[in-house]
């Protein structure tokens, strides 16, 4: 028998805390299969954010940096100016970096920090309850939003990667989701290509995951796929907003 | 070693760099910004990194990172700007990242004035952060001694692992004297096998954080911090006495005000009225010891400050009860002066305002 599928060697064995059908778990399995493939494991610090990936650093067989919320780029920043030659990365919801932690990424990218930013939309504030995030959409439900979201009271809901695309320093931008397998292999690649921009020294990379929170959205995992697919992706686009190679007006 | 005029806050960066600072992180604010210019200039060429953050927040944010890979990194501010940084120093002192952290105060509350002040005295004793912290926190006089406790709180730093304050102000920080400065301060290299530098491969991963969700393992954890915290006010409170003989009154001050103190205890020396001065170097860990050894004679501890009334509180619960004390201060940004201090002291002296 052929052994055609394992865990990555990035990963530990522990059992994660994320609910059932929660895609932080798929997100985790790219970023490390990532780290293994460009052997980069022993050489990467990662940042973990507050939300519900504060605990990543129990699963990535790396060392991480647990950081206060929002700040994740700073911190991430004062890591890669100590450490030029090591891999730096941070993994931020959309709590945490859409909302709390604004300016900080912001100044990351304008920097040009040489870092990788993996930002999980999942359009709620997961781990404090559900409640409504920057990135709600309209008419989205949230504990806070209980009437749904009303966009004349909360504006609308801000799109972070064409945001940072109109950064100079932003030298990789792209939005991918894992709401299908064609989808994953597609984040796969995004995420390759944001850590081999670090490793080519040629500045800061942000991928954007679309990502699904059956407990914070109230649907089962197979539903929370389908709502992602047919209401995030039409106000989230999928795409590169920037790179070296094909830079494209938003 | 070549003395040169300089202020006390270039005097501050000076001391940063022989202390081994290796990477600065600040955001503009006055009246302390002749340390961050000072450092952009001169921490390049020893091979250092400074970077202007986006924010106090930021700044402190990038301290801490440079700190868990191993650095050892610096932020200065002042009053506001530390009020900001606040939930970072909680996370310093929490994850035990050896780091600097200057305070030059000037006068509040709010956005106040850029005129020296003592008025964070309980900013900096008190933790102004969240959780069940204690901070280094040393008080320079001069810019010589700033200096010199520059070197000094880069060391403490790494000996405990915990960030350090230094407490200085807008006087101290804009006003030029002689400095002499050694060339060169040898430096104990501190093996960090706790810093996230990547594990290469060759160890398991390390994490630097400060989350126990576990109330049982955060006890544990609070209390382990609380030993250290114990082991440095054993051993680390500093105080210097000036003519203390005999003194029926002794002024207890620190900072800018230390040195004004010194003024009027000469003043009123020269006229016969036996008067000394108790001057706090380490604002915590508090030097309670010291006022064990005050002359029996002493009746009457006056605690000046440029601030409403602060220290006062430490002051009390040093002596105990056991010796009046009374609060002088000026607060706002105004300096108080020799004389008005000294007037003051003999008014008590002669049994008025208590």
């Amino acid at each position: 028998m052929n052994l055609i599928y394992t865990k990555s060697k990035g990963l530990t064995d522990r059992e994660t805390h994320y609910c059932p059908g929660c895609s932080h778990g798929i997100i985790h399995k790219l970023v490390a299969e990532t780290l293994v493939e460009l052997d980069i494991l022993g050489s990467t610090i990662g940042c973990a954010a507050v939300g519900c990936s504060i605990l990543c650093y129990n699963y990535f067989k790396v060392d991480m940096v647990e950081c206060a919320h929002g700040r994740a780029p700073a911190v991430a920043t004062g890591i890669k100016r100590t450490q030029p030659d090591k891999v730096v990365f941070t993994y931020q919801g959309d709590g945490d970096l859409a909302s709390i932690g604004t300016g900080e990424i912001v100044h990351a990218a304008h920097r040009s920090e040489k870092i990788t930013t993996i930002f999980v939309n999942n359009a709620i504030f997961g781990m404090t309850g559900g409640q409504m995030a920057p990135t709600t959409l309209p008419g989205q439900v949230a504990t806070t939003a209980p009437q749904g979201r009303d966009t004349s009271h909360t504006g609308m809901p801000i799109r972070i990667s064409e945001m940072l695309a109109q950064i100079p320093g932003a030298t990789y931008v792209a939005r991918v989701s894992v709401h299908d397998p064609k989808a994953i292999v597609q984040a796969k690649k995004a995420i390759v290509k944001g850590f081999k921009y670090q490793l080519e020294n040629r500045g800061f990379s942000l991928i954007e995951v679309l990502s699904s929170c059956p407990t914070g959205w109230g649907l089962s995992p197979v539903d929370a796929m389908t709502w992602l697919e047919e209401n995030m992706i039409p106000y989230y686009p999928l795409g590169t907003f920037r790179s070296q190679e094909e830079t494209r007006d938003v | 070693m070549p003395k040169s005029l300089m202020k006390g806050n270039e005097a501050l960066a000076k001391g940063a760099i022989l202390g081994g600072c290796t990477h600065f992180f600040g955001y503009p604010i006055t009246p302390q910004n002749e340390i961050p210019e000072f450092l952009a200039r001169e921490l390049p060429k020893t091979g250092g990194i400074f970077l202007q953050a986006e924010s106090e927040i930021a700044a402190i944010n990038m301290v801490y990172g440079a700190a868990a890979a191993g650095g050892r990194p610096m932020t200065s501010s002042s009053s506001p700007g530390i009020a900001l940084m606040q939930e970072g120093i909680s996370l310093l002192a929490a994850a035990e990242l050896p780091s600097v952290i200057v305070n030059v105060q000037r006068g509040g509350p709010g956005i106040g004035t850029i005129q020296p002040s003592q008025c964070d005295y309980f900013q900096m004793t008190r933790g102004g952060g969240n959780g069940d912290y204690s901070i280094i926190a040393l008080a320079p006089s001069t810019a010589q001694e700033s200096a010199e406790m520059m070197i000094d709180a880069f060391e403490l730093a790494q000996r405990y692992r915990t960030p350090v304050f230094i407490v200085s102000d807008g006087m101290l920080g804009q006003m030029m004297e002689p400095v002499t400065m050694p060339s060169k301060v040898p430096q104990q290299s501190v093996k960090k096998d706790w810093a996230a530098v990547g594990h290469d491969n060759r160890r398991p991963p390390i994490t630097i954080k400060t989350l126990a969700l576990d109330p049982c393992d955060l006890e544990q954890i609070n209390l382990r911090l609380q030993e250290k915290f114990m082991r440095i006010r054993e051993s680390e409170s500093r105080y210097e006495t000036y003519r203390i003989s005999e003194a029926e009154l002794i002024f207890c001050g620190y900072g800018s005000v230390g040195r004004i103190l010194k003024n009027s205890v000469d003043q009123l020396r020269h006229e016969g009225v036996r008067v000394g001065l108790l001057r706090v170097k380490t604002l915590w860990p508090f030097p309670v010891e010291a006022f064990n050894v005050l002359p029996p004679r002493c009746r009457h501890i006056l605690s000046t400050e440029m601030n409403c009334g602060q220290m006062i509180d430490d002051v009390r619960l040093a002596v105990n009860g056991k010796i009046q004390v009374t609060h002088y201060g000026r607060p706002g940004g105004i300096i108080p002066t020799p004389e008005e201090l000294a007037d003051h002291a003999k008014n008590i002296l002669a049994g008025g305002c208590q």
